[in-house]
């Protein structure tokens, strides 16, 4: 028995071995490293700039670190609260049966998968583009024209039942963020203006011409600010609860939408040609591929994505368009495109993750006092150890993996 | 080698292009014609008012009939575009681009003007001020992509220059804020050129990071701090030196020769870093990086320490810029306060061909249309003031797309070298 154990044990110290090595070597490890980095990261920020951890650091050392503790906790507890919801009401609501404390209780995990909705369509339309070897940094923009042109629809279009009005309105917003990323899909196609610059341009433009549009033509004509009129009853997406919930249909819109770009980028021809472009320009054009096709193509589908964004926030939740209703929707869908390794299952993941950490960032910032912008923080540092995965090896001391396959294919300005 | 190799580059402007350029003359002459001499009736006066406000020169009004201008106006630009397609400017062709497109806007003014009056000395006052962020902004953008790295973190970098100068300078003097800020916009150039020269992450994916860091964390320490002690957002603006002589030159001393450090910074660097990138060994070095690395490697350049320096060196002028917004303009820090002004300074580093002065004319004109957007309101001119405001992105699509000349950018910009 004891000579058994003795032979075995050496052995499950190699399979154990080999099972951290796997581990060590997958591009998953990376990814939760890069998020449990950030956060720790994050949780030392508030510490470093709050006047209490300060004042306990002046009494002693260890009542100092017992602040920054209480800081990190209270931060992080707000953002659980904020965005999960408070276990606790929760289940005091549950038995007291009162339906306004329930869905009030159950309010947090709603919102939050309502803040993750355009995230979704966003970071789907930054990962296509990525998939085409195109970065469309006109996210924002594409989003702002796709509202534009939805609350178009869904204001002028009167005495249409649910079941037209809502898919024309959301294809007024895929069409209008789509000619937004076509233009310049078809200048880097015909002319080789790299779209990085086009597409930052096009994001002023539209910025422009929606103050334009919202103090002229869409403005509402009864009201006195820059906001358009509210739009028609028929065109709101269904909402499954009563107030305060939000909830609405875009949200499995938005699963069905990224189902429907993993099936067309990785079960259809196009979706082939797309990728090999994206993989390999000079291989692709070996093998007979349109790659000025695919260039256009893909930017209409990205602009498209983005405008269904700007879209399902019309139809779903504002119900009308203000001027800069979207904030850095853009950026944010470029780090968690690449945070989902530009796969709709990661893009969707990473749009819950953002989701619920903006949604949770807004309770934290009224009762942890934590300003809500740490959340960007918080996602440039993700996306730093995403975009440079050799800098948490280094720090975790994993292995190199075998085959860095998920690593983004870009081209300099010149577009060679 | 490389003054002859743009030489004969202007030389061989293809003769499709020759006629394009043509075209466009003609069209922007009887454009001029069309939209303002024909809408304006004979007899009517322009008045451009020649002294800026705040200045105590005295210098008659420039009254001028309206019309006749204008039709002067489009006739050179006819003459133009007929030379254009009969011999062609060569070399000079985009000078006189230049030219007309000048024309067109001094005819704008005369008939937005007609019947009333402007001041065109405030216009282009404001103009050159509104120009300093954004050529500051762009000569980063030189700096950093003349060594190859594209930079588009100018935005971030400037934003964190404006905040961190509002923080130090309020808390110590001016001056250390300004070098502070400095400091930080070369801070985080240090992180660009890591992530970008050494982890060899996409360096737009590494701006990225950096611009979202940088909105990320301004907004969370100003909203934690500067927002609750208001004394820590109070560093003062450096005062305005009238240069002596120079600034009683009339309309020309008001308009260059009465601002702060700011501007005269903007010629100063002007001057110095088309000194550095064109006449001197460092120079030379720092474009053979960016245009063939492996070449450069060759000889004995060390590639990734010319990125490196390029790159910090673009980012001190990025945080000197961003200072610009709190010590030189509003006297205090907002949360996104650059507002993009970054990202138009990018802008203008593509419209000016990677090139300090070509960067600089760009940041005038961009800043001229900003300046006369403000001023739509008051010429009663029927076009919105945001349509005026996309015209900086509208033009450099425009230069981008190759209508009117292909820019040169440098050969490697964008690509991670590799040693083998």
């Amino acid at each position: 028995m004891s000579e058994k154990e003795k032979n075995q044990k050496p052995k499950n110290k190699d399979a154990g071995k080999i099972f951290l090595d796997e581990i060590s070597k997958s591009p998953l490890t990376v990814t939760i490293l890069a998020i449990v980095s950030g956060l720790i990261l994050g949780g030392l920020l508030v510490a470093v700039t709050s006047e209490e951890v300060y004042q306990a650091f002046g009494v002693s050392f260890w009542s100092g670190v017992q602040a920054s503790a209480d800081a990190i906790w209270a931060t992080y507890k707000a953002l659980f609260y904020g965005s999960v919801g408070n276990p606790g009401k929760i289940i005091s609501a549950l038995k007291d049966g009162d339906p306004l404390a329930i869905r009030r209780a159950f309010n947090p995990f709603f919102d939050s998968l309502v803040v993750s909705t355009p995230y979704i369509f966003a970071g789907l339309a930054v990962a296509l583009g990525f998939r085409v070897g195109l970065f469309n940094i006109g996210v924002e923009g594409q989003l702002f024209i796709g509202a534009a042109t939805t609350v178009t629809a869904a204001i002028f279009l009167k005495g249409l039942p649910s079941i037209i009005h809502i898919p024309i309105s959301l294809l007024a917003g895929f069409i209008g963020g789509g000619l937004w990323g076509f233009i310049p899909g078809w200048l880097k196609a015909a002319t080789g203006g790299h779209e990085v610059i086009n597409t930052i341009m096009m994001n002023y433009i539209a910025f422009r011409l929606s103050e334009f549009l919202l103090r002229g033509p869409l403005k509402n004509p009864e009201g006195f600010t820059p906001v358009s009129a509210p739009i028609e009853e028929s065109a709101e997406l269904f909402r499954f609860f009563d107030n305060p919930i939000r909830f609405h249909a875009g949200f499995f819109i938005a699963l069905v939408v990224a189902y429907l770009v993993y099936l067309f980028l990785f079960k259809t021809t196009w979706g082939f040609t797309l990728r090999t472009v994206g993989a390999n320009p000079r291989a692709a054009k070996y093998a007979g591929m349109n790659i000025m096709r695919s260039t256009v193509i893909a930017m209409f589908l990205s602009g498209g994505l983005a405008g269904l964004a700007g879209a399902n926030e019309v139809l779903g939740v504002n119900h009308n368009l203000a001027l800069a209703f979207s904030s850095g929707y853009g950026f944010d869908a470029i780090a968690l495109a690449l945070l989902g390794k530009n796969h709709p299952v990661g893009v969707v993941l990473s749009a819950l993750l953002f989701g619920f950490l903006r949604n949770g960032a807004i309770q934290m910032q009224l009762s942890a006092g934590i300003p809500i912008d740490i959340i960007s923080v918080l996602q440039a540092l993700i996306l730093a150890f995403i975009a440079a995965p050799a800098i948490i090896r280094t720090i975790y001391r994993l292995k190199e993996p075998d085959m860095d396959i998920d690593s983004v294919t870009l081209h300099g300005w010149g577009g060679n | 080698m490389t003054t002859n190799a743009t030489a004969v580059k202007h030389e061989l402007i293809s003769p499709t292009r020759r006629r394009i350029l043509g075209i466009i003359f003609i069209v922007i002459a009887s454009l001029i014609w069309i939209l303002f001499s024909r809408t304006l009736e004979s007899g009517v006066q322009t008045t451009f008012r020649m002294v800026p406000g705040g200045s105590d020169q005295e210098i008659p009004n420039w009254v001028f009939s309206s019309l006749p201008m204008i039709n002067v106006l489009a006739g050179v630009s006819l003459a133009a575009g007929g030379y254009q397609l009969a011999r062609g400017f060569k070399k000079r062709t985009n000078l006189v681009l230049g030219l007309v497109g000048g024309m067109f806007i001094f005819a704008f003014l005369t008939w937005a003007t007609a019947d009333g009056s402007l001041n065109l000395a405030g216009l282009i006052r404001s103009a050159l001020v509104k120009a300093v962020p954004l050529t500051l902004g762009a000569l980063s953008g030189v700096l950093c992509e003349r060594s190859g790295v594209v930079n588009i973190a100018i935005e971030g970098m400037m934003l964190t220059g404006a905040f961190v100068a509002a923080l130090v300078g309020s808390l110590t003097n001016i001056w250390i804020g300004l070098l502070a800020a400095v400091l930080s916009g070369g801070f985080l150039a240090l992180i660009l050129a890591i992530l970008s020269i050494k982890y060899k992450t996409d360096q737009i994916i590494a701006g990225t990071v950096i611009n979202i860091f940088a909105i990320g964390i301004t907004s969370f320490l100003s909203a934690r701090f500067l927002q609750k002690y208001q004394e820590l957002n109070n560093p003062g603006r450096f005062p305005t030196i009238e240069i002596p002589i120079l600034s009683d030159i009339p309309f020309i001393g008001p308009i260059f020769f009465q601002h702060n450090l700011f501007v005269y910074a903007v010629f100063i660097f002007l001057f110095v870093i088309t000194i550095a990138l064109y006449y001197t060994k460092w120079g030379l070095r720092t474009r053979a990086v960016g245009e063939h690395p492996k070449a450069a490697d060759t000889l004995g350049i060390n590639v990734f320490r010319t990125r490196y320096v390029s790159v910090i060196l673009g980012g001190f002028m990025a945080g000197f810029g961003g200072a610009y917004f709190t010590l030189g303009s509003v006297g205090r820090f907002d949360e996104l306060m650059t507002a993009g002004r970054g990202f138009i300074g990018l802008a203008a580093m593509i419209f000016g061909n990677w090139n300090p002065f070509g960067s600089f004319s760009a940041g005038l004109l961009f800043g001229f249309f900003d300046a006369l957007a403000s001023k739509m309101a008051i010429l009663k001119v029927p076009i919105p003031s945001e349509i005026m405001l996309m015209f900086p992105y509208l033009a450099t699509m425009i230069i981008l797309a190759g209508v009117v000349g292909r820019g040169q950018m440098p050969a490697a910009d964008g690509q991670p070298y590799e040693k083998e």
